[in-house]
C-alpha cells in the first residue's frame, strides 16, 4: 500500500517536470519591462536642453496624458520611429510629449530635431544617463504613457512601430 | 598593554573601513543584473546600462541610503528580474525553504537507519 | 565527400547499435558461460566507425571543406589551425558527434574489460548502452547533422566566434564530455544490473574504476572551465552560479556520492538501492544538463545558440530515459537491510551522500527555479549567486569536519580513543587560525570557522599522510590526496575572498587614480594589427604603495572581422602570492575608458588545489591498475 503510494508520488513529480520543461520551450527567456505598468513614476526634476529651465512632474499633471520619449541623436531606431511622434504630436490635442535626450551632445540634438521635426512640448537632457533610471528605462529608444495622474499605462521598449502608434491612439481617446 | 591592544584594533578597524566601502560597491554591483546582457551582473558587463546604473547606485550610496534601499528601488522600477539574490516574498518562499527541507529529510532517513540498526542489535 | 563519407558512417553505427542490440539479447536467452565472438566484433567495428566519423569532421574542418553546412557556420579560411580543430567540437553538432563517440567508445571497452563479471549483466548494460547510441545517433541525423550539405558551395566560412579561440576550448569540452557521457556505461550497467540481478559487491566491482573516470574526467572538466573563464571573460570571477555551470556541478555531486557509496557496497555488501538509484541519476542529470543548456530556455553567458526543436528531441530521449528507469527498477527492486553503527566509516560514508544530496538538489533548485515560476506564474525573478552562497556556504563548515573525522573511523566498529586525537587537531587549527586572525585582518566569526574547519581537514590529511608512509599502506593515498586538495581548496576560496582588492573606476589616458596603498596611471594607448584582429592595447602602471612594487600591465580590446566582434582580454601577472588584474574597456561616445582592477591572493593556489582533487583519483585508478 505504502509502496503504491510512493510509486504514484514519483511518477505524477516526474510528469510534472517533463510538462514544464515542455511548456518552456515556447516561452521567450528575454526579459522586458513592458508590463511594469500601474505604478506612479517618481517625482523629478530634468534640465531643460535648450536653456536653464527645469521641467518637474507637478507640470504635467496639466496634461491629459503624457509621452515620455527618450531619445537620442546616435541612435538610429530613434530616427525611425519619430514621424510617429511627429504625426501623434500634430493630430492629438490631449497628449502631449516630453523628449529627453539621452547621453547626447546639444547640437547633435538640435539638428536631429531641425531635421526631423520638434514634436516635443518641452525637450530635458540626460547627459549622464542617470534619470532614464529614475524612469526604469534600459535601452534606446523607450517610451512611457502616463496619464493625468502620473500612472504609467503603456511601456514601449524599443521603436514606436505602426502597431504601437495604434495602440497609443486608442489608450488617449 | 591594555591601551595598546585597544588602539591596535581601532587602528585595524578603521584602516578596515576605507577599503570597506569600496567593497559594498562591488558587492552590490554584483548582485545587480544587466538587463540588456545574456546573464552578466553590472559588475562584469561593460555595456551602456551597466556603467549608468553603476553611476546612479555611487549616488545613493553617497546620499546615505541602504543596500536594502537600493535594491528596492530598482526592482520597482525593473521587476524582481534585476536582483540576484531572490527576495523573500511568498513567490520565493518555497526556493529558500526547499533545500533545508531536503536536509532535515535526509538527517531523518540516516536517524531511523542508525535507530532500526540499533534495535535489532539490542534485540 | 568528405560530408557523404560521413553521412555513410554515421548511418553504419546506427546499424551496427540495432544488430549489436538483437544479438545481445538473443544471446542472453542461451545457456552459454561467454559471449560469442560475433559481438566483440560488432562493437569493434562501431568503435572504429565511429572514430572515423569523427576525424572526417575534423578534416573537414582543417581543409575547409565548406560544402558541409557545419564547417561553413563555424570555420574560417584564415583561422590557425589549432582552432580550425578545436572547432570541430566546438558547436552543437560537432560536440553532439563527440558525445556519440564517447559512448560508443565506453560501451566497447566495458564489454571488453569486464569478461569476469557475469554474461548476461554485460550483454544486458551493452543492450542499453546501444539505446542510448541509438536515440543520440537518430537526433545527429534528424536535427543536427554536422555532416548536412549545402550547395553552391560558399567560398568563405562564417568564422569561429573569438571568445572561443583559446587553447582551453580545446580541452575543457572534451574533458567535461568524459564526465558527462562517461555516467551512461553505469546507467546502463544499473540497468543491466537489475535485470540479470547481478547485485552487490560484484556489480561494485564492475563499475567501480568507470565511476572514477568518469569523477576524474568531470573534477579536470570543470576546473578547466573555471580557469578559462578567469582568464578569458574579463571580470576576474571563476565561478559565477552560471545555469550552465551548475549544470556541470549537478553531474559532479552525484558521481562524488556515487563514489563513496560504491565503497560501502563493495566492503560490506549493502547500500546497493542506493547505489543504483545514483547511477540512474547521475546520467539523468547529464541528459538534463545538456537539455537546459542546448534547448535555450535559459540566459546565460555560455550558451549554444538556440533552437527549441533540439530542446524537443532530448526532451523526448530524456523522457524515455526516466520512464524507462523508473518502470524497470520498481519492477526489480528488493527491499534491503540496512546495519550501520553510528560509529563506523560507513555512517560517515551516508552523511558524505546526506551532503553531497543537499548540495545537489540546493544547485537543482536554483537553476530550475526561475524556469518554473515563469511557466507557472508569468513572473520573472533572477537567482544568482547570493543565494547559492547564503544557502551552501554555511553547511560547508559541518561537511568539513566529517571529511577530517570520517575516514578515521573504521568499518562496521571503531574504537574512542581515535577521537581523541582529532580533538588535538581541531584545537591546533584553531591555533592556526588565530595566528592568521592577529597578525593579518580582522574577519568576521563566519569566515573563521570556514578557515578553521578547512585548516583541520588539511592538518589531519598530513598526519595521516605522514601515519600511512610510515605504516608503508599506500591504499588510503588517493583519498588523502583529494581531501587534502578539497581543504587547500576551500582555505585558498576563503582567503581570496576576504583580502582580495577589486576596484571599478573610470579614467582617461595620461591621468592617475589613487586609492587605499595602489596608484594606477593610464600610461598610453597603442593600436596594432594582428592577423585576425585589431588590437587597442592599454599600457598601466601599478605601483604598490605599501609594498613598494611597481608593475606593468598591458589590457587589450580585440576588434574581430570574422565574425565582427568585440573582446576584452585581461591582463594578468600571476605570482605565487597574488595575481594582478586589470581589464580596460571603452564607453561610447567618451574619452573615458572603464578600467577593473583586482588584487587576488592565492589565485594560482586555488587552480592547484582543485587539480590535487581529481589528482587523487587519478591515483587511485593507476594503484588498481599496478595491482591487477
Amino acid at each position: 500500500m505504502k509502496n503504491n503510494f510512493k510509486k504514484f508520488f514519483i511518477f505524477s513529480f516526474v510528469i510534472f517536470f517533463l510538462s514544464i520543461f515542455t511548456l518552456a520551450l515556447k516561452k521567450d527567456n528575454n526579459y522586458s519591462t513592458k508590463n511594469l505598468i500601474g505604478n506612479q513614476i517618481s517625482s523629478f526634476q530634468l534640465p531643460s536642453l535648450r536653456n536653464s529651465s527645469f521641467i518637474t512632474d507637478k507640470e504635467l499633471k496639466q496634461n491629459q496624458f503624457t509621452l515620455i520619449n527618450f531619445f537620442a541623436s546616435w541612435c538610429a531606431p530613434c530616427r525611425i520611429e519619430h514621424k510617429y511622434l511627429v504625426r501623434l504630436n500634430d493630430q492629438n490635442k490631449n497628449i502631449k510629449i516630453l523628449g529627453v535626450n539621452f547621453k547626447d551632445k546639444k547640437n547633435n540634438a538640435l539638428n536631429f530635431l531641425n531635421d526631423l521635426g520638434d514634436p516635443y512640448s518641452f525637450v530635458a537632457k540626460d547627459p549622464d544617463g542617470k534619470a532614464s533610471i529614475l524612469f526604469g528605462i534600459y535601452g534606446i529608444p523607450e517610451s512611457i504613457i502616463i496619464n493625468k495622474e502620473l500612472e504609467i499605462i503603456k511601456k514601449i521598449v524599443g521603436p514606436i512601430d505602426q502597431k504601437d502608434y495604434e495602440e497609443i491612439l486608442r489608450l488617449i481617446k | 598593554m591594555m591601551l595598546k591592544k585597544i588602539i591596535f584594533f581601532i587602528f585595524l578597524s578603521s584602516s578596515i573601513h576605507a577599503s570597506e566601502v569600496n567593497l559594498e560597491l562591488i558587492e552590490i554591483y554584483k548582485n545587480i543584473r544587466c538587463l540588456i546582457c545574456q546573464g552578466q551582473s553590472i559588475a562584469d558587463s561593460n555595456s551602456d546600462f551597466a556603467s549608468t546604473v553603476k553611476l546612479v547606485v555611487q549616488d545613493q550610496l553617497k546620499d546615505g541610503k541602504t543596500k536594502k534601499e537600493i535594491y528596492d528601488f530598482l526592482i520597482s522600477k525593473y521587476g524582481e528580474w534585476i536582483v540576484y539574490q531572490p527576495t523573500l516574498n511568498k513567490n520565493n518562499f518555497l526556493l529558500w525553504f526547499l533545500p533545508y527541507l531536503i536536509l532535515v529529510f535526509g538527517a531523518l532517513i540516516i536517524f531511523f537507519i542508525l535507530k532500526k540498526t540499533k534495535d535489532s542489535k539490542d534485540n | 565527400m568528405l560530408s557523404n563519407i560521413g553521412s555513410i558512417l554515421v548511418f553504419f553505427i546506427l546499424s551496427l547499435s540495432l544488430l549489436i542490440i538483437y544479438y545481445s539479447y538473443v544471446e542472453t536467452q542461451t545457456t552459454r558461460t561467454t559471449i560469442k565472438k560475433n559481438i566483440y566484433n560488432l562493437s569493434l567495428f562501431q568503435v572504429t566507425f565511429t572514430i572515423l566519423s569523427f576525424f572526417t569532421l575534423i578534416l573537414g574542418f582543417i581543409f575547409s571543406d565548406f560544402s558541409i553546412i557545419n564547417v561553413y557556420e563555424n570555420s574560417h579560411t584564415t583561422k590557425p589551425l589549432f582552432y580550425k580543430i578545436a572547432g570541430t567540437w566546438g558547436n552543437h553538432e560537432g560536440s553532439l558527434l563527440l558525445w556519440i563517440n564517447i559512448l560508443v567508445v565506453f560501451s566497447y571497452l566495458f564489454l571488453i574489460f569486464n569478461h569476469k563479471h557475469e554474461k548476461n549483466f554485460r550483454l544486458y548494460t551493452l543492450i542499453f548502452q546501444n539505446f542510448l547510441i541509438l536515440g543520440f545517433v537518430i537526433f545527429l541525423l534528424f536535427n543536427s547533422n554536422p555532416f548536412s550539405k549545402i550547395y553552391p558551395e560558399p567560398l568563405e566560412g562564417l568564422g569561429l566566434n573569438p571568445i572561443l579561440q583559446d587553447p582551453a576550448l580545446a580541452i575543457h569540452p572534451p574533458l567535461l564530455y568524459i564526465g558527462f557521457v562517461g555516467c551512461s556505461i553505469y546507467f546502463s550497467a544499473a540497468i543491466a544490473s537489475l535485470l540479470s540481478e547481478y547485485s552487490g559487491k560484484q556489480f561494485a566491482l564492475s563499475i567501480k574504476s568507470w565511476v572514477q573516470i568518469s569523477w576524474v574526467f568531470q573534477t579536470l572538466g570543470i576546473t578547466i572551465g573555471s580557469i578559462w573563464a578567469y582568464y578569458e571573460l574579463g571580470w576576474g570571477g571563476f565561478w559565477f552560479w552560471d545555469p550552465v555551470e551548475n549544470a556541470s556541478l549537478l553531474p559532479w555531486f552525484a558521481i562524488t556520492a556515487l563514489m563513496h557509496s560504491i565503497m560501502v557496497l563493495e566492503k560490506r555488501n549493502t547500500l546497493y538501492e542506493w547505489v543504483i538509484i545514483l547511477c540512474l541519476v547521475t546520467f539523468i542529470l547529464s541528459v538534463t544538463g545538456t537539455f537546459l543548456v542546448r534547448s535555450g530556455i535559459l540566459n546565460s553567458v555560455h550558451t549554444f545558440a538556440n533552437d527549441p526543436s533540439r530542446g524537443l528531441f532530448i526532451l523526448i530521449f530524456l523522457s524515455l530515459m526516466i520512464f524507462t528507469s523508473i518502470l524497470i527498477f520498481f519492477k526489480k527492486h528488493k527491499k534491503e537491510d540496512y546495519n550501520f553503527n553510528s560509529n563506523s566509516k560507513e555512517t560517515f560514508i551516508l552523511a558524505n551522500n546526506w551532503f553531497m544530496v543537499f548540495f545537489l538538489a540546493t544547485v537543482l533548485i536554483g537553476t530550475l527555479y526561475p524556469i518554473f515560476l515563469d511557466v507557472l506564474t508569468n513572473e520573472k525573478v533572477s537567482v544568482g549567486p547570493p543565494f547559492y552562497n547564503i544557502v551552501i556556504i554555511p553547511l560547508v563548515i559541518p561537511f568539513l569536519l566529517l571529511m577530517a573525522i570520517g575516514p578515521q573511523f573504521n568499518w562496521i566498529n571503531s574504537k574512542k580513543e581515535k577521537l581523541y586525537k582529532t580533538l588535538y587537531v581541531f584545537f591546533g587549527a584553531c591555533l592556526i587560525n588565530l595566528f592568521l586572525f592577529y597578525f593579518f585582518e580582522n574577519y568576521g566569526l563566519y569566515s573563521n570557522l570556514i578557515l578553521i574547519t578547512a585548516i583541520f581537514l588539511i592538518l589531519h590529511s598530513i598526519f595521516d599522510a605522514k601515519k600511512s608512509i610510515n605504516n608503508k599502506k599506500k591504499f588510503i593515498f588517493p583519498r588523502i590526496i583529494s581531501h587534502l586538495g578539497f581543504g587547500l581548496l576551500v582555505f585558498f576560496i576563503g582567503i581570496n575572498h576576504q583580502y582580495s582588492v577589486e576596484v571599478d573606476f573610470n579614467l582617461k589616458v595620461g591621468e592617475i587614480k589613487k586609492f587605499n596603498n595602489y596608484e594606477i596611471f593610464f600610461k598610453n594607448i597603442k593600436v596594432q594589427q594582428n592577423k585576425n584582429y585589431k588590437s587597442v592595447i592599454g599600457s598601466f602602471k601599478i605601483t604598490d604603495l605599501e609594498k613598494e612594487n611597481i608593475n606593468y600591465l598591458n589590457p587589450e580590446i580585440r576588434i574581430y572581422t570574422n565574425p565582427e566582434t568585440l573582446t576584452y582580454e585581461a591582463a594578468i601577472k600571476s605570482k605565487v602570492n597574488s595575481d594582478l588584474y586589470l581589464t580596460m574597456s571603452n564607453l561610447p561616445r567618451s574619452d573615458f575608458y572603464n578600467i577593473k582592477f583586482q588584487n587576488k591572493p592565492f589565485m594560482i593556489w586555488i587552480w592547484i588545489s582543485a587539480i590535487m582533487i581529481a589528482l587523487g583519483g587519478f591515483v587511485q585508478l593507476i594503484i588498481k591498475k599496478n595491482e591487477e
